[in-house]
């Protein structure tokens, strides 16, 4: 008991229910099963980046390429489809999406595997190739005309509400998505030795090739993974969003490692949860959303996103570093 | 020290980076006077470059620096907005119609004063954070960047900040003879931070902590203050990029040279600086400056890319920039697995002589 009340985990919860609570007092709105739709279907997308992410960030890595890869798959991805005059299941676009994504994930992981080069400024180069071939090769205009599978998709509702005004809000089946890849993810990072392998690889890249581990393979999995990833929320926002727009999504990369980090993963590797991240991105979501219902402009989520980070990093850094200290203490 | 000036030949081929990047900028420069000489080798041409550069440069040294010490610095174009939009502020608000020309300069120092000053604070908050707290570079950064972007957004709301006092526009746009003001004043910058590089105390110390934090820490060295003075250099310098931003542009905006920061991590990598820190030169970051410089320009000139030659840049700078990482592992790899080619530096010598006094000695 004592060991879930002391992790971080437990720590975002509460910070996300004092949240709720504030919000809520300040603005009985927050509380609406309107607002929860909305909520939710905000932080879809945000959602199955972060799973990604934080995959990436237990490994010890950082990568800031995967909102450029989304929407880079989903760009091409609705550009086949339309130039086939495809009108069929949403499945394929998913399909078709992932794969995309996953070729330029693994593009990534090429050369972070192979090369060793520093994770994070090689995304930071292949995010510029990623945007400048997509802006220059497949287009620049907006897809407004998208295949009726994923718009469909994007109607499609679990669950749905009418407000004061009788608009009708829905809870989109994305959420589904997310939920689905959250208990796969968590699955294979608990229960697999590909799992332990990743934990490993961020505690200790050389104790774990020691070990025996295939680093490469590991690393050349992992960002292929968050390339499937990138590729299947880059659809899941289109049919959100009703458009595909080559240049949503990117810059949206500070959120993601914001909620993922907040929610307790260690940037330097080796600790991270996915129950912490959805607690991450739920913070994120909230904190985003709710900024208009305080009756915040909205020109100040910026610096509140920044703040949310510094505190976030903050504080996982401050209690690593002494927990680190305790231990030079011991010895 | 001066007993032995090194000559240019050996000054070369002993960092063969600079031996290959001066050979880079050299093709750049003659592929692109063949393609377009009408264009390219006009004075004109050359003076628009001399006109931007500075700004990038001071940006790239405040990234340099901070990748040096094994961090990295992403908010320094959030800290030069934020200087710059704080500066023009301060300048347009205390300049009363028609004051006197001592008013004005006074004011315009304050406003200068007051962009540096922000810029040494915010780069000693990312100090703190990195150095103290222990947040990694990446994300401390990733986080002031939004914090700093924010402030000025808060500040600006969005718009730019328009109509700064011409005396101040001197600064970005008038010239000294025949050469620019900002690109002297960019010289004189370089070469006081090369000085601090390597004839400093403080330049040799942050190089051995970004070779090695650890043993740095166990030489004595407080690895804590030298990260606060290494992040509050980088704030220094990208308060100063600010100023001279509005000052070329006229106008201060809270998201200006988003694309600089990939941009300046692009020639420090390039320019020979280790991403992982401990090594780098000035000198090679200044050759792929301009390197770069005429290839972005070349662009716009050839159009290249069509009128896409924007996305068409942001391409060419992410290739490069893992193409250069590539090669320098190849190449570290090569040199690591030939040890005799090694040999001829002083290290190598040094056992020899000692084994010399030592039978000497018997």
């Amino acid at each position: 008991m004592k060991k879930i009340l002391r992790s971080s985990e437990f720590f975002v919860a509460l910070v996300v229910m004092v949240l709720c609570i504030i919000i809520g007092l300040i603005n009985p709105v927050f509380f609406s099963w309107e607002n929860l739709f909305d909520l939710l279907r905000s932080g879809v997308v945000t959602g199955i980046l972060a799973l990604g992410c934080l995959i990436v960030i237990v490994s010890g890595g950082t990568d800031v390429s995967f909102a450029t890869i989304a929407i880079f798959a989903v760009y091409l991805a609705s550009k086949i489809l339309i130039a086939w005059q495809f009108d069929g299941t949403v499945l394929v676009a998913f399909l078709l999406s992932a794969a995309i994504g996953t070729v330029l994930g693994l593009f990534n992981g090429a050369l972070i595997a192979w090369f060793r080069l520093p994770t994070m400024i090689v995304t930071l180069g292949t995010s510029s190739i990623f945007r400048g071939a997509m802006l220059v090769f497949i287009g620049t205009f907006i897809i407004n005309k998208l295949p009726q599978g994923i718009l469909a998709f994007g109607q499609a509702t679990l669950a749905q509400v009418s407000n004061a005004n009788g608009a009708v809000i829905g809870l989109p089946v994305s959420v589904v998505i997310f939920f689905g890849a959250a208990v796969l993810v968590w699955l294979m990072m608990k229960y697999t030795m590909l799992g332990r392998g990743i934990y490993a690889l961020g505690g200790d890249r050389v104790a774990a090739e020691r070990a025996g581990l295939n680093v490469i393979g590991i690393q050349l999995f992992i960002y292929g993974l968050v390339g499937f990833l990138a590729g299947i929320s880059g659809v899941v926002h289109a049919s959100l969003v009703r458009n595909v727009n080559p240049f949503d999504l990117i810059g949206t990369e500070m959120n993601v490692i914001a909620a993922v980090v907040l929610g307790g993963a260690r940037i330097t590797g080796g600790r991270g949860t996915v129950f912490g991240t959805i607690l991450g991105v739920m913070l994120v979501v909230i904190m985003n959303n709710s900024l208009i219902l305080l009756g915040i402009p909205s020109y100040w989520q910026r610096a509140a996103i920044g703040v949310l980070i510094l505190l976030g990093t903050g504080i996982t850094a401050w209690q690593s570093k002494r927990e680190s200290a305790a231990n030079l203490l011991e010895s | 020290m001066f007993d032995k000036l090194p000559s240019i030949t050996s000054f070369i081929s002993r960092d063969r980076n600079i031996g290959r990047l001066l050979g880079v900028a050299l093709f750049i420069l003659i592929i692109l006077s063949i393609l377009n000489p009408g264009l390219f080798l006009t004075v004109s041409n050359f003076k628009s470059m001399a006109y931007q550069l500075p700004e990038f440069g001071l940006l790239a040294m405040a990234i340099m620096i901070a990748l040096l010490t094994g961090g990295i610095d992403l908010s320094a174009v959030g800290i030069a907005n934020l200087s710059g939009v704080l500066a023009a502020l301060t300048m347009i608000r205390f300049i009363p119609q028609g004051a006197a020309g001592w008013q004005i300069t006074l004011v315009i120092g304050a406003a200068v004063a007051l962009g540096l000053v922000i810029g040494a604070i915010c780069g000693a908050i990312n100090g703190f954070l990195i150095g103290r707290i222990g947040i990694p570079a990446i994300l401390a950064t990733l986080g002031t960047m939004q914090l700093f972007t924010g402030i000025s957004i808060i500040i600006t709301k969005g718009y730019a900040v328009l109509g700064l006092p011409d005396a101040f526009l001197y600064f970005g746009n008038g010239t000294i003879g025949i050469f620019p003001v900002p690109l002297l004043i960019f010289i004189v910058i370089a070469v006081l931070f090369a000085l601090l590089l390597n004839k400093t105390a403080l330049g040799q110390e942050l190089f051995l902590m970004g070779t090695n934090p650890t043993a740095a820490k166990f030489t004595g060295l407080d690895n804590f203050r030298l990260t606060l003075k290494t992040y509050m250099v980088s704030g220094l310098l990208s308060g100063l990029a600010g100023l001279m931003i509005i000052a070329r542009t006229n106008s201060a905006k809270a998201d200006y040279g988003a694309s600089y920061t990939l941009q300046a991590i692009v020639v420090a990598v390039m320019g020979g600086v280790d991403p992982a820190g401990g090594a780098g030169t000035v000198i090679g970051l200044v050759l792929a400056m301009i390197s770069l410089q005429f290839l972005s320009s070349g662009f716009n000139m050839l159009r290249v890319g069509g009128s896409f030659s924007n996305y068409f840049r942001e391409l060419v700078w992410g290739v490069v920039l893992i193409l250069v990482m590539v090669i320098n592992y190849l190449d570290a790899k090569k040199r690591a697995r030939t040890p005799q080619e090694s040999g001829t530096d002083a290290k190598a010598q040094m056992p020899d002589t000692a084994a010399g006094a030592g039978s000497a000695q018997k």
